[in-house]
């Protein structure tokens, strides 16, 4: 590995640390979305900076070609992010239904008030109790 | 209620109209329903549309609720329950807008909920011409066949949009009727009928269809299978849902 590369790889992991830890403080992102690329960007500057601990979790899980296990990890980490999206956009789409439903209701028991309000002339103004 | 006077029962009763662009079939609906059933009262939910459905419908003696946008007919029927406890009525039938069903047949539904929760308007139960025929008829028959013995009771037509729902149901319902598509037929006989619901059916005559023809493409008629399945598998692995007598949640 070249000195170029083993530059190019703690700078790309330390850019996305960069940028997931600014969203975060500008509450761009909440800490449930950020946490699977904090956690991808903290294993990417580890494996950066010590190529050596690639090569020895690629021995300890058997896998011949220790780039493959990159691969692996980071598969699976797209794939989590995919299901929690997936999870909440299920969960907000509920949401907005019964929240629809409800402005609904809302504005036919508005509607259904006025109607009563405009056939029985208003009872007059109740003076305050002191 | 078994010795309360018809009258009494058609007051507390709302007939629910889930209606997406159907100004041309809506009015006459409606009207049908108030003409044919005194004394009753008719929502329609307006499921997003973009013609005059709401106006037709409202001009037609009928409340209606707009949907700000298109959320399916579980979610209108949802709003329809919800209004129901809301409002004081014990009793939701749902009624097609596009004037399938035939109004004067409520008050049949009516006499079959005296000892049922939910009773469904079958169309296969040999009133009437409605005939689907292909591979869309072997789904709906194995459908039928699937949801009977979940039901504990013979159901020939389980996609009829023709049903009347008791008090007990319509709080169940209230809560927990299903939006997905298809949930609203089939996830909703498996919640009634794993809640304790009685369900019964009633045959009843489907006229012809104002606007539209049903398909007869075999591939669409797989995937309605697969999806009626998928719906039925997973209303079956989800945990049952227990009945709460009387109480009105309003969340």
């Amino acid at each position: 590995m070249s000195l170029a590369s083993y530059i190019l790889g703690i700078l790309a992991a330390l850019i996305t640390l960069g940028v997931v830890i600014e969203m975060l403080r500008r509450r761009r992102l909440r800490e449930r979305h950020a946490i699977w690329w904090l956690i991808a960007g903290v294993l990417a500057l580890v494996v950066g900076v010590f190529p050596g601990v690639l090569a020895w979790a690629a021995e300890v899980v058997g896998v011949a070609v220790p780039t493959n296990l990159i691969f692996f990890v980071s598969v699976a980490i797209l794939f989590l992010v995919c299901l929690q999206h997936s999870s909440e956009l299920t969960a907000l789409e509920s949401q907005s239904r019964i929240l629809a439903q409800r402005t609904a209701l809302l504005t036919l028991r508005i509607e259904d008030l006025e109607k009563a309000a405009q056939a029985s002339p208003p009872a007059p103004p109740t003076s305050p109790v002191d | 209620m078994a010795d309360s006077p018809i009258s009494d029962r058609i007051a507390r009763t709302l007939v629910v109209l889930p209606a997406l662009n159907e100004e041309g079939a809506v009015g006459e609906v409606v009207a049908e329903v108030l003409r044919s059933n005194p004394g009753i009262s008719c929502l329609v939910v307006d499921d997003g549309s973009t013609d005059d459905t709401a106006g037709v419908a409202a001009r037609a003696g009928a409340h209606v609720a707009r949907l700000p946008f298109n959320i399916g007919v579980g979610g209108a029927m949802r709003l329809g329950f919800n209004y129901a406890i809301e409002n004081g009525f014990s009793t939701v039938i749902q009624v097609d807008a596009d004037g399938q069903h035939d109004p004067s047949e409520i008050p049949e539904l009516l006499q079959e909920l005296e000892g049922a929760d939910l009773v469904l308007g079958a169309r296969f139960a040999g009133k009437g011409e409605y005939d689907a025929s292909g591979p869309r008829r072997w789904a709906m028959v194995l459908l039928s066949r699937i949801l009977s013995r979940v039901a504990g009771t013979k159901l020939t037509d389980t996609t009829s949009g023709f049903r009347a729902t008791g008090p007990r149901a319509v709080v169940l319902f209230a809560e927990h009727y299903p939006s997905e598509y298809l949930g609203d037929t089939v996830e909703s006989l498996v919640i009634a009928a794993r809640s304790g619901c009685v369900i019964r059916q009633v045959p009843v005559a489907m006229r012809p269809r104002a606007a539209g023809t049903p398909s007869h493409n075999p591939l669409k008629a797989a995937t309605y299978l697969g999806r009626a399945m998928m719906a039925l598998v997973f209303a079956l692995m989800r945990p049952p849902i227990a009945l709460t007598t009387g109480s009105i949640d309003n969340r």
